[in-house]
């Protein structure tokens, strides 16, 4: 059971954490930070059996590859960038975070644009 | 990908921390703010190793 997993490590750490806070916070904040990678790293693999369910179906309805991965790709963006603006935001640098997701926003807004252009293209093409 | 490692980064804070407070008590200061810097310096080592590992799997996963 993955979840058991997950849950029990949270509570060891989340154990240890309490108790070298009051001396090292910097050595307390790293064992978050690794905590969070771990977990991060167990559940990748559910995603990508996911993404893997959602490709075959993608290629059965025949979505256009480059939509499909321009899609899986913002994914990807977006777990990232959540994960780097979550630690920045424990480690007290609110406007780090929020620096980061500004990035990630303008990063999605930038991948989107192809996908952007086909949409207005098809819509030009229905006008007369 | 092991539990270990959360044991190997606990097990660092507290032993520094306790060494911590001996060299405070025995006025090394400059000493115990060493060991602390060491002590981040090796944590640092594992976490960047784990952070590699952590963007390598998302950019197989979501094929960058």
């Amino acid at each position: 059971m993955i979840i058991l997993k997950i849950v029990g490590i949270s509570i060891l750490a989340s154990i240890f954490i309490l108790i070298i806070k009051q001396q090292k916070p910097e050595i307390a904040f790293m064992l978050s930070l690794v905590t969070g990678l771990m977990i991060l790293l167990i559940i990748l693999r559910q995603v990508g059996e996911i993404i893997n369910l959602l490709r075959n179906l993608a290629a059965r309805a025949e979505v256009d590859g480059v939509y499909f991965n321009t899609i899986i790709k913002i994914i990807g963006l977006a777990y990232i960038g959540e994960f780097g603006a979550e630690i920045t935001r424990d480690a007290g640098e609110n406007a780090l975070a929020s620096k980061i997701e500004l990035a990630v926003k303008i990063m999605i807004m930038y991948m989107a644009i192809p996908i952007m252009i086909s949409l207005i293209e098809t819509i030009i093409s229905f006008l007369p | 990908m092991d539990i270990d490692l959360i044991f190997k980064i606990a097990g660092i804070g507290i032993f520094i921390s306790i060494i911590n407070m001996v060299l405070k008590q025995a006025n090394k200061e400059e000493q115990a703010q060493l060991l602390t810097l060491v002590g981040v310096i090796i944590v640092l080592m594992v976490v960047i190793q784990l952070i590699n590992e952590l963007f390598a799997d998302v950019r197989r996963v979501f094929q960058f």
